[in-house]
C-alpha cells in the first residue's frame, strides 16, 4: 500500500505510478463537514418526511443525527463484539462477514442471533391528541397521554430516537459509549470538562457492502452505474440478515410489510442530478455530493489488509484521479460516460478526500469500504484555547492546540481511522492552516506561505479548499451528473419502480388521509390534463411548486374535461 | 357414505393440487412483494430464538419423513432387506421427535403470538386461518405416528401410503384410505386444507428458501435498468 505522505500537489496514493486500471467504476459519494453540524436534525426530518412516514417504519430513520459521545441509534450499535456487523479476517487472512460464512448464515437462518430488536431503536410513539378536543368539561386540564404506535397502548415514554441528545441523560448514558470505553478512563465526563459534537448518519453505500453480502435472497445489490445500494423489494424475503450484517445497522426492518429497507441515496433525486433531500435541507450546507473513480479490482484486496489502521490508506488506493488520462481513458472504456469522468474532475468529494485529504472513512475497521466520509470538527479547539487569552488562529498556537485539544484526538480517531491518530491530526492542522492563512487575507495581511506549506499544500490550495469549505456554494457542493444506463435514459415515468409496492418505501399510506395526496394517481392522465406529466404516463405533483392556496396542479386526474380549473 | 369418500379422497385431492399450482402461480406473479417470512423477531426475540429453529428443524425432518413413508413402496424396502421392525423403530424414533420437536416449537410460537401483544397486533386474518390447521395436523400426525407405530396394527405404507402413490396414477384407491383409522384420516385432510393455504399465507415463504446463497458471490451488482427493449443505436437522442 501507499505510504502516508502528504504531497505538494494533488492528493497521494491515487495509485499512481501503477499501471492503468482494468476497469474503472464510478460511485456517487458524500462528505460531510462536522465542523458546522448544528446538530438541528433538519435532515433527518425531511429524510423522513420522504422515505419513512409510513406504517412498518416508524422507528426508522434513515438519516439520523448523533452526539458524540453518545450510544447512538440503535444503541451501541458500534459494539462489533455484540452485533458482529460487517466483514473480518479469519484464520487464513481472509475477508469473510463477522456473522459467518454462508452455511452459518444459512444454519440460523429461522432465527438471526444478532438482530437488534424494537427496543433497542426505541419504542416508536404517538400522543393521544384527540383528548385535548374531545374531553368532558371538567376540572383537570386534558392531557395528551403517549401512546404506543406499535400495539396502540398507552405507553410510557423511556427511550427515542435522540434520547442522549445534547450529551442528554449525563454521563450515565455518555458512559455507554462502545468508543469511549475502547480509550478508556482517559476521558472526562465531568461537566465542566466535557465535550461534544454531532454526527449526521446515513447508509454508507460502501464498495465492500457487508449488508448485500449478508442477503441470502439475492435482493441487495449495488447499482453499477453509480454504487448506491439498493434493496429490490420484490425479491427481498424478510430473511432480516442484512439488518444485523450492516455493521452501521443502516437497514432496518419494516414490520409491516415484512421487508428490509434503507437509505436509497434519494436515487431518484440523484439520477436527475439534484442532491440528496438531507444535503438538499442541510441548515449547516456541510454535505457535498460528487462522483469518486474508483478501481473495483482493487477494494476485495484493500478490504483485506491486515492491520485495521492501514484500511483508511487502502481505501485511499482504490480511489483513482480522473485528472489522469489513463484513468479517463480506461472509465470510458469501463462505460463510464464521459460527462461523469468531467464531474468526477469537478468533484467536491474527491477533492476533500483525495486532494485535500481533509476527509476521512467512518469507522474503516468494519472493512466494508464506505463512501461517506467525515471532516473532523475543530471548533471546540478554537474556543477552548480562545479563553486562555491566546489567540485562537494563530497557526502557531493552533498547532499546539491540536495535540491537546477538547475533542481528543484519540476519539475521532477511533471513528474515522481505527485509531490511528496521524490521520485525524493532520485533518485537522490543515483546517487550522486553513483558519489562520484567510485570517491573515481578511485582515489584509500579506499572505503567508509557510503557513500552508507546513500542512504540505500551497496557498492556492488553501483559498479553493477555503472556497468549498467555508463559502460552500450550492453547484460547489454537489456536482451530481445526471444518470445513464445503456444509452437512453428518457426520465422514470415509463418504468415501473420496485419501490413502489403497497406499502414499499416508494408508496405512501393510502389510508391517512393526510398523506394519501403523495400518492402518484392511479389513472394515467389524458395528456391534454393540466398538470406536470404531460406525456401519457403516471403524472407527479410536485407540491414544493404548490403556494398553498386551492388545489394544486394535477393533484387529482380531471372528472370531465372542462372541469379542470 | 361412498360418495362421501369418493368426494374427499378421490376428488378433493386434485382441486387442492390445482388450487396449491394456480395459487402459487398467481401468487408469484402478481403479489412478488408480498413473498416474505412476515417474520415478528424485532418484536420479540427471546421465545423466537428457541422456538422457531425448533419447529422449523423439526419440520424439514417431518417433511422428509413423509418423502420416504409415501413415495417409497414397501417392496423396496423388504427387497433391500431393511428389517420391518427397524424401519419402524426408525420412523417412531425419528418421527416421533421430530414430530414432538414441531409441535413443542409451534406451541411457543403460538403462545408467543398471543401474549406479546406487539405479535398479536401484526397477525393477520391468513395467520388466523393458518395456525389452527397447522396445529391439527401437526398433532394428527404425531398421534398417528406414535400410537399407530406403537401398536402395530395399522400399517400405513399399506394403505394411506397406496392411496398417495395411485393419486398420481390418476387412479385414486379410494378403499385405501376409507379403510384408514380416522387420525390418519384427519391427518391427511387437514393436510391438504394445508396445501390449499399454502399460497395464500405466510407459508409461501417455503418457495423463498435461499439455497442460492450458497453458490453465490457475496457482492451483487445490478444495473440500474435492464438494457432497453429497442436497439438503438447508441444515441439518446435518436431514440
Ligand atoms: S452502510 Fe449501507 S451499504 Fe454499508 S453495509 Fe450498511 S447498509 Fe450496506
Ligand atoms: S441538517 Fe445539517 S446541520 Fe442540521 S443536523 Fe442535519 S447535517 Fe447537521
Amino acid at each position: 500500500m501507499a505510504r502516508p505522505s502528504l504531497r505538494k500537489k494533488g492528493g497521494a496514493a491515487n495509485g499512481r505510478g501503477k499501471a492503468a486500471p482494468r476497469r474503472v467504476m464510478a460511485q456517487v459519494a458524500m462528505v460531510m463537514n462536522l465542523d458546522k453540524c448544528i446538530g438541528c436534525h433538519t435532515c433527518s426530518v425531511t429524510c423522513k418526511q420522504t422515505w419513512t412516514n409510513r406504517p412498518g417504519t416508524e422507528y426508522v430513520w434513515f438519516n439520523n443525527v448523533e452526539t458524540r459521545p453518545g450510544q447512538g441509534y440503535p444503541r451501541g450499535y458500534e459494539d462489533q463484539d455484540r452485533w458482529n456487523g460487517g466483514w473480518t479476517l479469519n484464520r487464513r487472512g481472509r475477508l469473510v462477514p463477522r456473522a459467518g460464512g454462508r452455511f452459518r448464515r444459512l444454519s440460523g437462518i429461522f432465527a438471526n442471533p444478532d438482530l437488534p430488536e424494537l427496543n433497542d431503536y426505541y419504542e416508536p410513539w404517538t400522543y393521544d391528541y384527540a383528548t385535548l378536543t374531545d374531553a368532558p368539561l371538567g376540572d383537570d386540564v386534558p392531557t395528551a397521554a403517549p401512546r404506543s404506535l406499535i400495539d396502540g397502548r398507552p405507553t410510557s415514554v423511556e427511550w427515542g430516537p435522540n434520547w442522549d441528545d445534547d450529551l442528554g441523560g449525563g454521563p450515565a448514558h455518555v458512559a455507554n459509549d462502545p468508543m469511549l470505553r475502547k480509550i478508556g478512563d482517559g476521558i472526562k465526563l465531568e461537566y465542566e470538562q466535557s465535550f461534544m459534537f454531532y454526527l449526521p448518519r446515513i447508509c454508507e453505500h460502501c464498495l465492500n457492502p457487508s449488508c448485500v453480502a449478508a442477503c441470502p435472497s439475492g435482493a441487495l445489490y449495488k447499482r453499477i452505474e453509480d454504487g448506491i445500494v439498493l434493496v429490490d423489494q420484490d425479491r427481498c424475503r424478510g430473511w432480516r440478515m442484512c439488518v444485523s450484517g450492516c455493521p452501521y445497522k443502516k437497514i432496518y426492518f419494516n414490520h409491516r410489510t415484512g421487508k428490509a429497507e434503507k437509505c436509497t441515496l434519494c436515487y431518484p433525486r440523484i439520477e436527475a442530478g439534484e442532491p440528496t433531500v438531507c444535503s438538499e435541507t442541510c441548515v449547516g450546507r456541510l454535505r457535498y455530493l460528487g462522483v469518486i473513480l474508483y478501481d473495483p479490482d482493487r477494494v476485495g484486496e484493500a478490504a483485506s489488509v491486515e492491520d485495521d489502521r492501514d484500511l483508511y490508506e487502502a481505501q485511499l488506493g482504490c480511489f483513482l484521479d480522473p485528472d489522469d488520462p489513463q484513468v479517463a481513458a480506461a472509465a470510458e472504456a469501463s462505460g463510464v460516460p464521459h460527462d461523469w469522468v468531467t464531474a468526477a474532475r469537478r468533484s467536491p468529494v474527491h477533492a476533500l478526500i483525495n486532494k485535500y485529504r481533509v476527509a476521512l472513512p467512518l469507522h474503516p475497521e468494519y472493512r466494508t469500504m464506505p463512501m461517506v466520509w467525515y471532516i473532523p470538527p475543530l471548533s471546540p479547539i478554537v474556543d477552548a484555547l480562545a479563553e486562555t487569552g491566546n489567540d485562537g488562529e494563530d497557526a502557531g498556537n493552533l498547532f499546539g492546540a491540536i495535540e491537546s485539544l477538547r475533542i481528543p484526538v484519540s476519539y475521532l480517531a477511533e471513528l474515522f481511522t481505527a485509531g490511528d491518530e496521524e490521520p485525524v491530526r493532520a485533518s485537522l492542522r490543515k483546517l487550522a492552516a486553513m483558519r489562520a492563512h484567510m485570517r491573515r487575507v481578511n485582515l489584509g495581511e500579506p499572505e503567508d506561505p509557510s503557513i500552508a506549506g507546513s500542512v504540505g499544500m500551497d496557498t492556492d490550495q488553501m483559498r479553493a479548499m477555503y472556497r468549498l469549505l467555508a463559502l460552500a456554494k450550492y453547484d460547489e457542493r454537489y456536482v451530481i451528473p445526471t444518470a445513464y444506463s445503456g444509452g437512453s435514459f428518457t426520465g422514470h415515468a415509463d418504468h415501473g419502480c420496485s419501490l413502489e409496492g403497497p406499502g414499499g418505501p416508494g408508496m405512501m399510506d393510502g389510508d391517512a388521509a393526510g398523506e394519501a395526496f403523495h400518492a402518484p394517481p392511479l389513472v394515467p392522465a389524458p395528456s391534454s390534463a393540466a398538470g406536470e406529466g404531460d406525456g401519457d404516463g403516471p403524472r407527479r405533483v410536485n407540491l414544493l411548486n404548490w403556494n398553498g392556496h386551492g388545489r394544486p396542479a394535477g393533484l387529482f386526474p380531471p372528472r370531465a374535461a372542462g372541469e379542470e380549473s | 357414505m361412498r360418495h362421501l369418500h369418493i368426494a374427499l379422497w378421490g376428488v378433493l385431492p386434485y382441486l387442492v393440487l390445482v388450487l396449491f399450482l394456480a395459487g402459487s402461480a398467481w401468487r408469484y406473479q402478481y403479489d412478488r412483494f408480498g413473498i416474505t417470512t412476515r417474520s415478528s423477531q424485532l418484536h420479540e426475540s427471546r421465545l423466537l430464538r428457541v422456538a422457531s429453529p425448533m419447529f422449523h428443524i423439526g419440520l424439514l425432518l417431518v417433511i422428509g419423513g413423509h418423502v420416504i413413508g409415501l413415495i417409497v413402496p414397501e417392496s423396496l424396502t423388504e427387497a433391500l432387506r431393511v428389517p420391518e421392525s427397524a424401519y419402524r423403530a426408525n420412523a417412531l424414533l425419528v418421527g416421533g421427535l421430530a414430530g414432538t420437536a414441531a409441535v413443542a416449537g409451534l406451541s411457543v410460537l403460538i403462545w408467543r403470538r398471543l401474549s406479546t401483544r406487539a405479535v398479536r397486533e401484526s397477525s393477520t386474518r391468513s395467520d388466523r386461518a393458518l395456525y389452527p390447521v397447522l396445529v391439527t395436523v401437526l398433532v394428527a400426525g404425531l398421534v398417528a405416528t406414535l400410537a399407530g407405530s406403537a401398536s402395530g396394527d395399522y400399517d400405513y405404507r399399506l394403505g394411506v401410503s397406496i392411496w398417495f402413490r395411485s393419486l398420481f396414477e390418476l387412479d385414486p384407491n379410494v378403499d385405501a384410505m376409507r379403510d384408514a383409522p380416522l387420525v390418519f384420516q384427519v391427518h391427511t385432510l387437514t393436510g391438504m386444507a394445508l396445501f390449499a393455504l399454502w399460497p395464500f399465507s405466510r407459508l409461501v415463504h417455503a418457495f423463498a428458501a435461499p439455497v442460492g446463497y450458497l453458490v453465490r458471490p457475496y457482492v451483487v451488482y445490478r444495473s440500474r435498468r435492464p438494457a432497453p427493449a429497442r436497439a438503438l443505436d447508441g444515441r439518446p437522442d435518436r431514440a
